[in-house]
């Protein structure tokens, strides 16, 4: 039975209709967060946001309260915000643009008092167009009600924020991409060293860039305190979090629930979350984390929601995102597709992940639709390897960013899993499902 | 020892222990170590981006040893490095692998096959078989995006070489990669095309077939070329290049990685215009410059016509000598060797017995002053801590020296200061600009001594204030000193250069002179003031606008031209040239090419020319290299040396040498001036005279950054394995035996314009008229087309608009043109392009060699 | 000649001067010359090139890294089918054939009468409510073919005119309030929080 019993840290407002609207959060308690904190000194906040041990909620899980204290001190520094969510399966981000706008920029500015930064940039993908606007307006709302601008409700405290708009490219999620599109370029991820924004960042300024979700926690966290935040949850993984559940399963969407505490189990087929798989058909795998991460089969269902329990078997947290794959599921069909979005989306920096993904993915469609060969799959394993050397996970890397040694996540994982399937393309000439 | 002073740190690269630089990167670390690694997007003269990640290496870090790229990692004391394991070579071979995925085989048809670092490193680290079955990524075959350069993306590996190469080194971003994943590619704008002057250089360094040069193209394979290294004689940088052909036809020219100098950067004008040598073969008018001058011309019946050489030397003897000393004299020779320029000097001075000789045509500076100051490299410029430009746009004037320039700034954020004096490719880059009208330079130059903005000028106090400050007594400045204004008399600019001497004691010059060898020239003492060897005449001869008047006075009868167009040369569009040669004077023509001022002359010798000739130049620093034959010249081209020897013999005397090797010998033995020794070991970076430095000796030219020379590892070890070895000039003997106080400083005060008159500025201009540009089909398209420049408030203020067509009326008479707004020019002066085929209207705009022109403009 | 109308030539500096470096409007401004032309023109390319300090072949090539702009017209509307895994999962492949069909036009190419754009698009991040269908970045829900077909119609007769504005225009929200803070004013602004700091830090001291 899932552990349902801790609070609605982010999602506290899901149950209105009217969640988006500046006066359904005043009702409930818009701003008395940040009115708290701007009573704080800024590093008495940072100091509970280190407490509660919040782990970034983008995907690579790092506590953001370390984060902030290795902001490289300089009087320019910025914070972004990371809303660029398309890591596929993902929506968690989706849902808290469009249904808790405001919760997310009283976070940003309690974010920004404890950093001391004035001048915030809130990135969002592009194709969230209903979620700009809604973050458009609560930023206009925040001016209007004096929690923006000049002095924020008094104190000595200013604050600008500008909603940036992306315009369509998956790498731009990353930490330094998403800096080069803010400042104008194409997603190219920077190379490392200098290896953290917060030394050198957006201009080669000490920037600090937080998820959405890690934003939306911290009003909760300045009320209650690091602690009751930290009481949440066990060992790394405190608090609660969004998962999107998706794929094949009866009740699809975000839920919030407590880390640690629930299994992936919990997650799919408790009838308050995923409700199970439709015509109760046999679970197959699932792909924790993102696309990016490295499949779970059924015997792994019991393992605990929480960072380091998955990532102790091999596969990752990462964004929050739960795919479900039944028995009827074709998982050299979904390989290709997920190979198709790297291919698509690699930045096409490095010769690794540009040509890599491309050669695999006409591999993967070979296999696919009828041409693939027996010896494809070990080719496969071993192109994977050029990409990501040992393939194992975190991964070893050829390549600038981690999106490059992300591609052989599902390759090495369906292969591994479900090798006889690949034959059977082989030998059936393509898709025995089709 | 803390690492703050620590100066050296020691590297393990497979096993064995490296010194190196803190901070130094990988890549050059393991190569000094003898540890070649791999590479594409790697170019030893830009920064690195690491992204083809071909230089995977092993490096030991907290996480244990990890893959790293060695063109992006800087080494650090104790750093242990691998490069040959297992999982380095399954790195690299994967790398090149995906590579070639991609990449057509179409080696057999490419241009760069059998030079191609793609093709060479899959020879030596490719696993030689391939496994990719699938359909390659296609696009229509090559577009052209510049006027020479081509481009077959099918063949791009997506190092971005060129695109940082034209947004990083040139500041001129008219390419960037379009698109993502294994769809980018590189593009233009249709609205832009890549027409860079630097474009060429973007071809040398692509490490494939994708970016090929029109010229070029198909023109020759590889391994029948050969190649000789020599020095590009368009500009006075002294660009090292590699001059190549296919048996006696010029293929192509790459630059060469010459540390001191153009580190294998050159202009478009200089690569491409090698064309220009034999001329265009329909065109036979001695008037044309596309015309190559194959056999001694004589006038007959008012006609130019063929002779033998016998003829045309008694001929030409006889109009030199007719009149005696002082009615003969000469112009021009700084685009000949520092040998042919001996050997004339010897001539006009000792045969003829005239001091009237001068290789500048009025567009240059007092050579008492050039050699006087207190000198500076360009490499001194390019890493000075403050360069101070006095010159027109750099970029068209001497382009590789504004590279550098930019360089200094852009990459290694040091400070510009220019004195503008109109559109300037520096002033994007530069701390602080400067504006400077016609006649004000001195001005602006007491003003930023002083540190103050004198009222009347287009000076703010805060700029000159932080100038001044930047500029402290001047070390570590070094000022590039020329000629900003070709309508402005040189009293201006040698005024103030006066006043910076004086002012910041210990700033250093680089004179920015633009002529191929006018520093050779006036070293051979091609100069109506100095005698070979940078030595005072004890009388001063006429320069060129003395011996013009003197011509058109009577005083001086006939007239020996050392090559050049004198006509199209000087900055009233040949008006006062015109009207001395008209009166009956002798002309004798010294010439590779054909040019208008033909028309006036009595007999013609036809002469070697670039790529042709054998001998040394020396460059705006006092550089002394050696420039190569490759080809041998048309019909029956003689070398100046043996021109100037022979017209002696006809003149019934000797000079005394007659072979360059013999001139270069005299020359270096009465001057001490290293001349044989720098012809001799044609593979090094020469010599700078009285500079401070030692000759630069090369490294290794990496095959990957410089694809296509030949390497000049193993030439230059056959070179020095003779005699010379380093040739040290102060050894030598050659000092600058002029000092400071042998120069005499103009003091002028410029007149006042008036409200309704605009200041002219004649802008020197790359693609502007002259034999290189004429006389080259690959060129001759981007010959400029004569534009009238005024900033948009001046057409204002006189009621003009974009685009009208005006009158513009000068001094000596009037002119049709229409006027274009630019915000680049400054307040009150109307900028033209120099010989941008625009000389007819020069000559109702200039006086030569009269102070300043105002024009006026009225409506058509 | 300014390409942009005055009001989007407006809005666009304003934009510029949101930013402390002018290039990083560059987004926001593809965006903006879309709203205008639908697609990214060459004349807006070499206007956002002179007010971003670039140049158009730099303008051209970031606008084709990023997939939402269009270097090409397209339709008034530009419908996005996902076919990303968990779409792929929940009939996305039947989706997307039947907007084929029922659009009339190929995937990546526009219909006849102008009207509709089709494109095979990676995750729209709504994967509950999969197969996901966007319209000129809105989402329509509509998770069957015959709803599908319902929305297409309702666009036709122009009855979704509200919902769904024509390609390129995409926040309607304005921004309102709000200028940069100052140097000296942040300067001010730390100083009198630093002293505020040393007081307290000088009240912790005193406390035994
Ligand atoms: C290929 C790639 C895509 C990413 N996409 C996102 C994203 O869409 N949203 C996000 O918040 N983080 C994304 N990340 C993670 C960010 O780089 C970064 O770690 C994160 O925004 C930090 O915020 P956090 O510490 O609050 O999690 C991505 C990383 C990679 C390598
Ligand atoms: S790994 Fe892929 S996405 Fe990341 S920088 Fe390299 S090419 Fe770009
Ligand atoms: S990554 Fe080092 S040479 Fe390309």
């Amino acid at each position: 039975m899932a552990a349902l019993t801790a609070p609605r840290i982010v999602s506290s407002r899901r149950d209105y209709d009217d969640s988006f609207t500046l006066s359904r959060f005043l009702e409930t308690g818009g701003f008395s967060a940040l009115k708290k904190a701007l009573g704080m000194f800024p590093e008495e906040v940072a100091a509970e946001v280190d407490a509660a041990s919040l782990l970034g909620r983008g995907g690579a899980g790092f506590p953001a309260g370390r984060k902030w204290s290795m902001l490289r001190k300089s009087p320019l520094s910025y914070l972004v915000v990371n809303g660029d969510e398309s890591e596929p399966a993902t929506f968690k981000d989706h849902y808290l643009v469009e249904r808790e706008p405001h919760q997310l920029v009283e976070g940003v500015i309690i974010a920004a008092y404890a950093l001391q930064v004035s001048q915030v940039f809130i990135f969002l993908r592009g194709e969230f167009a209903l979620g700009l606007e809604r973050v458009q307006q609560a930023v206009n709302d925040a001016y209007a009600q004096g929690a923006l601008g000049q002095r924020i409700f008094g104190h000595d405290f200013s604050l600008d924020i500008v909603v940036h708009c992306g315009a369509g490219a998956y790498i731009c999620g990353e930490e330094t991409a998403l800096i080069e599109a803010l400042e104008g370029k194409r997603g190219f991820p920077r190379i490392k060293p200098p290896f953290f924004p917060a030394v050198t960042g957006l201009y080669g300024e000490p920037t600090v860039v937080n998820n959405v979700e890690t934003m939306s926690n911290l009003p909760w966290i300045v009320l209650n305190g690091g602690a009751a935040f930290a009481a949440l949850g066990e060992g790394r993984s405190t608090g609660t979090r969004l998962f999107a559940l998706a794929g094949r399963v009866n009740n699809p969407g975000v839920f919030e629930i407590e880390m640690v505490k629930n299994t992936f189990r919990d997650l799919i087929f408790d009838p308050a979350l995923g409700g199970g798989i439709p015509g109760a058909k046999a679970l197959k795998a699932i792909i924790p984390g993102g696309v990016s991460a490295p499949w779970f089969g059924p015997e792994l269902l019991d393992t605990p929601l929480g960072q380091d329990e998955v990532g102790a078997l091999g596969s990752m947290l990462g964004s929050g995102s739960v795919v479900v794959l039944d028995e009827d599921s074709c998982v050299v069909r979904a390989v290709w597709r997920i190979t198709k979005f790297f291919s698509r989306e690699s930045c096409g920096q490095c010769t690794p992940c540009r040509e890599g993904s491309g050669w695999i993915e006409r591999v993967m469609y070979r296999l696919e639709h009828g041409g693939g060969r027996l010896e494809d799959i070990d080719l496969l394993l071993d192109l994977c390897d050029n990409i990501a050397p040992g393939i194992s996970w975190p991964p070893q890397q050829t390549t600038i960013c981690v999106l490059g040694p992300s591609i052989p996540s599902s390759v090495v994982s369906a292969i591994k899993m479900f090798r006889e399937e690949f034959v059977t393309h082989v030998v059936n000439g393509g898709c025995p499902h089709d | 020892m803390t690492d703050a002073i620590r100066t050296k740190v020691t590297v393990t690269v497979n096993g064995r222990a490296v010194d190196a630089a803190p901070g130094e990167l990988l890549i050059e670390v393991a190569e000094r170590a003898g540890t070649f690694v791999p590479r594409f997007c790697y170019h030893p003269r830009m920064e690195p981006v690491g992204v083809c990640r071909m230089c995977l290496v092993e490096v030991d870090g907290p996480r244990g040893a990890t893959l790293q790229p060695a063109c992006y990692i800087k080494v650090s004391d104790g750093m242990n490095v691998i490069t040959d394991s297992e999982k380095v070579k399954k790195a690299q071979d994967g790398v090149l692998e995906f590579l070639l995925a991609n990449h057509p085989l179409d080696c057999p048809v490419c241009d760069k096959g059998g030079e191609c670092p793609l093709q060479d490193q899959t020879l030596s680290h490719g696993s030689g078989e391939t496994r990719f079955i699938e359909e390659k990524r296609h696009f229509v075959k090559p577009i052209e995006i510049g006027a020479n350069v081509l481009l077959d993306r099918e063949r791009c590996i997506q190092c971005s070489r060129c695109t940082r190469f034209a947004a990083d080194v040139a500041g001129d971003p008219q390419i960037a990669f379009a698109g993502r994943g294994d769809l980018i590619e590189v593009a233009t704008s249709p609205s832009e095309p890549f027409d860079s002057i630097f474009s060429g250089n973007t071809v040398q360094i692509c490490p494939v077939g994708a970016l090929t040069t029109k010229p070029y193209r198909f023109s020759a394979r590889p391994w029948d070329l050969e190649q000789v290294e020599s020095t590009c004689t368009t500009c006075a940088v002294g660009c090292r290049i590699a001059v190549q052909s296919s048996g006696d036809r010029l293929s192509r020219v790459l630059g060469v990685d010459a540390e001191g100098v153009n580190q294998g950067w050159l202009c478009d004008k200089g690569r491409f215009s090698l064309d220009s040598v034999d001329g265009n073969p329909d065109s036979s008018s001695p008037l044309s410059r596309a015309t190559r001058i194959t056999q001694p011309m004589v006038r007959v019946g008012g006609v130019l016509t063929p002779t033998s050489w016998d003829e045309a030397l008694q001929r030409a003897a006889a109009l030199l000598t007719e009149h005696g000393g002082d009615a003969v004299g000469a112009i021009g020779g700084a685009s000949l060797t520092n040998e042919a320029a001996f050997a004339w000097e010897r001539f006009v001075r000792g045969v003829l017995g005239s001091d009237h000789l001068d290789a500048q045509f009025d567009d240059g500076l007092d050579p008492v002053l050039i050699q006087a100051l207190p000198a500076a490299t360009i490499d001194d410029a390019a890493k000075a801590r403050v360069v101070v430009t006095i010159t027109g746009d750099l970029r068209e004037e001497l382009p590789v020296l504004f590279l550098r320039l930019r360089e200094n700034v852009v990459r290694h954020h040091r400070s510009l200061v220019e004195f503008r004096t109109g559109p300037s490719a520096l002033t994007a880059v530069a701390t602080h600009s400067l504006a400077t009208r016609p006649g004000e330079v001195a001005l602006v130059a007491k003003a930023l001594i002083e540190g103050v903005a004198p009222k009347g000028m287009l000076l703010n106090d805060a700029t000159m204030t932080q100038a001044r400050a930047l500029l402290g007594d001047g070390s570590g400045v070094v000022f590039v000193v020329g000629r900003p204004n070709m309508a402005e008399s040189s009293v201006f600019v040698e005024e103030a250069i006066g006043l910076l001497v004086a002012g910041f004691p210990k700033a250093r010059f680089l004179p920015a002179l633009r002529r191929s060898n006018v520093r050779g020239a006036l070293d051979m003492g091609l100069s109506p003031q100095l005698r070979p060897g940078r030595v005072r005449s004890p009388q001063r001869g006429r320069d060129t606008i003395a011996q013009l008047e003197a011509l058109r006075d009577g005083t001086q009868k006939s007239l020996l031209l050392l090559g050049g167009d004198l006509l199209g040369n000087m900055a009233d569009g040949g008006a006062l040239a015109q009207s001395a040669l008209s009166v009956g004077v002798s002309v004798v023509a010294v010439t590779g090419h054909g040019s208008a001022t033909l028309a006036y002359a009595d007999v013609v010798l036809p002469a070697l020319v670039a790529h042709e000739r054998s001998g040394t130049v020396t460059n705006i620093e006092g550089r002394v290299t050696a420039v190569t034959p490759k080809i041998s010249g048309p019909g029956s081209a003689w070398s100046d040396v043996a021109i100037a020897a022979e017209l002696a013999e006809a003149c019934g005397q000797n000079l005394g040498c007659l072979s360059i090797a013999q001139v270069a010998q005299t020359i270096e033995e009465t001057l001490g001036y290293p001349a044989l020794s720098v012809l001799q070991d044609q593979h090094f970076d020469g010599v700078v005279i009285g500079g401070s430095v030692t000759p630069t000796r090369r490294g290794t030219m990496d095959p990957m950054a410089f694809p296509g020379i030949r390497s000049t590892r193993t030439n230059r070890a056959a070179a020095t394995s003779g005699s010379v070895d380093m040739i040290d000039a102060d050894a030598l003997g050659v000092t600058n035996a002029l000092s400071w106080s042998d120069v005499t400083i103009p003091s002028v005060t410029s007149p006042l314009a008036d409200a309704y008159a605009l200041r002219v500025v004649l802008a020197r201009r790359l693609y502007d008229q002259g034999v290189a540009m004429g006389g080259s089909p690959a060129l001759r398209p981007l010959v400029e087309v004569p534009v009238l420049r005024v900033r948009r408030a001046d057409l204002d203020r006189l009621s003009f608009a974009d685009g009208d067509n005006v009158i513009v009326t000068g001094s000596k008479g009037s002119f049709a043109g229409t006027v274009c707004a630019d915000e680049d020019v400054v307040p009150g002066t109307l900028v033209l392009g120099f010989a941008t085929g625009a000389q007819s209207v020069q000559q109702y705009l200039l006086d030569s060699g009269k102070g300043i022109s105002d024009v006026r403009l009225a409506s058509q | 000649m300014s390409h942009l109308r005055p009001d989007i030539r407006h809005r666009a500096e304003e934009l510029v001067s949101l930013y402390p470096r002018a290039r990083s409007a560059m987004l926001p401004l593809l965006h903006l010359a879309q709203e205008q032309d639908g697609y990214l023109s060459e004349p807006a390319i070499v206007e956002i090139a002179e007010l971003t300090g670039t140049s158009a072949a730099d303008v051209r090539g970031t606008a084709a890294f990023y997939d939402m702009i269009h270097l090409e017209p397209v339709g008034r509307y530009v419908v996005g089918v996902c076919t990303n895994i968990a779409c792929l999962l929940n009939g996305a492949q039947e989706m997307l054939d039947h907007a084929v069909r029922s659009l009339g036009c190929a995937i990546g190419s526009t219909s006849a009468d102008g009207l509709f754009t089709l494109e095979e698009t990676e995750c729209l991040a709504d994967c509950d409510r999969a197969p996901c269908v966007q319209i000129n970045h809105r989402y329509v829900r509509t998770t069957t073919t015959q709803a599908f077909d319902q929305v297409i119609d309702q666009l036709r007769e122009g009855q979704l005119d509200h919902e769904v504005p024509s390609h390129g225009t995409l926040v309607r929200v304005r921004r309102q309030g709000g200028l940069r803070v100052s140097r000296e004013e942040l300067a001010a602004q730390r100083s009198n929080a630093a002293a505020a700091r040393a007081q307290r830090d000088a009240a912790k001291v005193e406390k035994p």
